[in-house]
């Protein structure tokens, strides 16, 4: 299989993430898209190494892939927090950042 | 002598400048006075050394550097006209520093050390002023003596009326300042000297550039107009009465007034060569003289009514200078400071006594102020000019100088004057000293001895100069007719004021009735204040006022619309910053989005 097909692979799981970040409005759902995002990474590091036929590429998916749990852990922990002090995790209501 | 000379100098100065300095010292009150009194005391004691020795002498030091040697120097210039007044000067300074160590014994001591401090810096200043050798130094020390005025009639300056008082006198001062800055300039810019002697040796020789001197030495001259309170520039001299009386008596009568006198006696050699200008002089002395006396007739407030005639007596030894006998109004100057002085000092002891200024609530004093009732009568008959008073003397002197430079209506006015003198000097002594009791002084008393000596040191100073003069037969010039005659016309000021205020054989309204125009016209003071309160409303007001607006609505106007752009934006613009995460994130992805297109169409 050529590169292309693994490239576009990743740009429509990157995409569909995106598009998941963007239109949910439950936290959960937000961070379920920021994962999606981070693994169309991975698909693309892991197919780069694989046709350079070079292992940094997969030592920096593993990488990735420890980073990407670290950071739903934390951001699980985060919506948690909020959930018992707002009781809601729907987006449209935490706008405590407007200007 | 150099030394003694410039010692006279230094010490006023170094107290000025161990009160200004020391805080502590100048804060305790009368130590400070005390310093003070001390440095002017030796200053008194040098200068009498230096009367002593009668010599001449001219020190001076580089001052402004140029190409071809320095352009002003610096030094003392020390003969008989310095040294006349550096005995006065350092004398009534003395006398004055002493009799306010009583007279503002209810200040605080801060005040009292400001006091002492701004006394010490006008001594000094003053002292200077008459040493100067060169105009620009003269000129320097005169702006000086301005300052320390403004500050003494400012010394209450928690009291709008004296605050007010003081700025009006220095502008009005500083009016004429101007002239006499412009005026040695272009002296300067035509000789090339400030310096008198060169000066004085040119006029002699008649090297001295004939061109334009008269404009200059009219400039100079508005410089004493405005020092020595000479019409129309006299308005602040009865406004500064809003100062302390000790510094009335020290400032504004004996030293600093004189200043204008003192420049015009010092610079005789050069105003001889305008006869113009010396008319106007003449003129305008004779006129400041007639119309000040005038007004000090109507006048109720004792201290106004000296300031007055302080103003009349000014306009005398001027009208002197205008007619080529300056040594007369110097003359004049010598005596005048003496016996001018010891009649503020008196007034003060009576102010402080009974607490008011008004002559009308004064009264039956005599009896209650003996010693007070003494020298002040002594004053007031060496103003009036009674022999053998010091006043007398050098009246005469003037009288004849005037009529011997064949300035016949100058005379004339002079002549009334002297009648005018005695009489509203004279309204005040029966007024205050022989009338009725007046229930509002309570047990009015003489003076502590603090301020008692300096009065008795100045009445017989009066009457010590007076009587060394009649032994001596001064060589009064003027024809014989004239001494009689300035002492009939005193003997009838003095016999109307009597007729009039002590027996009442003359209704004082009658006399009023008589001269209902001069009246009307003196007690508004000639309309002169009016119209320089209206000169300022119109002028400087109205200027100011335009500039207010462009300041407000054009400067101002310009910031604060672009200040409500900013704001105006600031607000639009806060609107995108939702709160939402996801608008930001859409931002990033279409940031990126918009990036990627860039690169793809754009980049290269």
């Amino acid at each position: 299989m050529p590169i292309t097909a693994y490239l576009v692979l990743a740009a429509l799981v990157f995409a569909i993430g995106l598009f998941g970040v963007l239109t949910r409005r439950n936290a959960v759902g937000i961070l379920l898209g920021i994962e999606l995002m981070l693994n169309a990474v991975n698909i693309n590091l892991a197919a780069f190494a694989r046709f350079h036929a070079d292992v940094n590429g997969l030592v920096f998916a593993l990488f990735t892939i420890a980073i990407t749990v670290a950071e739903v852990g934390l951001g699980l922990a985060i919506v948690i927090v909020i959930f018992r002090v707002r009781r809601t995790i729907d987006a449209d209501h935490l706008t405590l950042l407007r200007g | 002598m150099t030394a003694s000379a410039v010692a006279i100098l230094g010490l006023p100065f170094a107290s000025f400048l161990v009160l200004a300095l020391v805080r502590p010292l100048r804060r305790s009150g009368r130590p400070a006075g005390l310093l003070s009194i001390v440095a002017i005391a030796a200053a008194f004691v040098l200068a009498l050394t230096l009367l002593a020795s009668h010599g001449r002498m001219e020190a001076s030091w580089s001052w402004i550097p140029a190409d071809g040697g320095p352009m002003a120097t610096v030094g003392v210039l020390v003969d008989d006209l310095t040294i006349a007044m550096l005995v006065l000067i350092t004398l009534v300074s003395l006398l004055v520093q002493v009799y306010s160590l009583a007279y503002l014994h209810d200040e605080t001591a801060p005040a009292l050390g400001r006091y002492y401090a701004y006394q010490s810096l006008f001594a000094f200043s003053m002292l200077g002023l008459v040493l100067a050798p060169s105009f620009v130094q003269m000129f320097v020390f005169w702006e000086l003596v301005g300052l320390c005025s403004y500050l003494l009639i400012g010394f209450w300056y928690d009291r709008p009326s004296a605050a007010r008082a003081a700025l009006k006198a220095f502008w009005i001062t500083k009016l004429g300042d101007l002239g006499f800055v412009a005026g040695i300039v272009m002296l300067w810019s035509a000789t090339g000297t400030f310096h008198f002697g060169t000066l004085f040796g040119m006029a002699r020789q008649g090297t001295l550039p004939a061109e334009g001197l008269g404009l200059v030495m009219f400039l100079i001259y508005l410089g004493a107009v405005g020092k020595s309170a000479q019409f129309p520039l006299h308005v602040w001299l009865p406004d500064a009465m809003e100062g302390p009386t000790p510094v009335s008596a020290l400032i504004h009568a004996a030293t600093m007034v004189t200043a204008g006198v003192f420049l015009v006696t010092r610079a005789q050699p050069l105003f001889a060569l305008t006869p113009d200008v010396l008319a106007l002089i003449g003129w305008v002395g004779a006129g400041t003289a007639l119309l000040a006396a005038t007004m000090a007739c109507v006048e109720n407030d004792i201290k106004r009514v000296l300031a007055y005639s302080t103003v009349s007596q000014l306009g005398y030894m001027m009208a002197a200078a205008g007619a080529m006998a300056a040594s007369a109004g110097f003359f004049h100057l010598l005596t005048h400071g003496l016996f001018k002085a010891l009649l503020f000092l008196g007034a003060g002891a009576l102010i402080h006594a009974v607490g008011t200024n008004d002559i009308f609530r004064m009264g039956g004093l005599w009896r209650a102020m003996p010693q007070t009732g003494i020298v002040f009568l002594i004053g007031t008959l060496a103003l009036s000019g009674v022999w053998p008073l010091a006043g007398f003397f050098s009246k005469e002197a003037v009288l004849g100088g005037v009529w011997e430079g064949e300035m016949l209506v100058p005379f004339l006015m002079l002549l009334l004057t002297a009648f005018l003198t005695a009489f509203y000097m004279f309204r005040v002594v029966f007024i205050a000293f022989f009338g009725r009791p007046h229930a509002a002084a309570d047990h009015p008393h003489d003076p502590p001895a603090l301020m008692a000596i300096p009065l008795w040191v100045l009445a017989l100073a009066t009457v010590g100069v007076g009587i060394l003069l009649a032994l001596r037969g001064s060589a009064h010039h003027g024809p014989g007719w004239l001494a009689p005659l300035s002492l009939a016309l005193a003997a009838g000021g003095i016999a109307l004021a009597w007729a009039t205020y002590q027996r009442g054989i003359v209704s004082a309204d009658r006399l009023v009735a008589l001269f209902r125009p001069i009246d009307f016209m003196a007690r508004r003071r000639y309309g002169l204040d009016a119209l320089y309160v209206g000169l300022y409303r119109a002028f400087i007001l109205g200027f100011s006022r335009l500039i207010g607006w462009v300041d407000r609505y054009i400067v101002d106007g310009v910031l604060n619309v672009l200040s409500a752009w900013t704001l105006k934006g600031g607000d639009q613009l806060r609107r995108i910053q939702s709160g939402q995460p996801q608008d930001y994130v859409y931002g990033m992805a279409f940031g990126t989005l918009l990036l990627f297109v860039w690169v793809q169409w754009w980049w290269r």
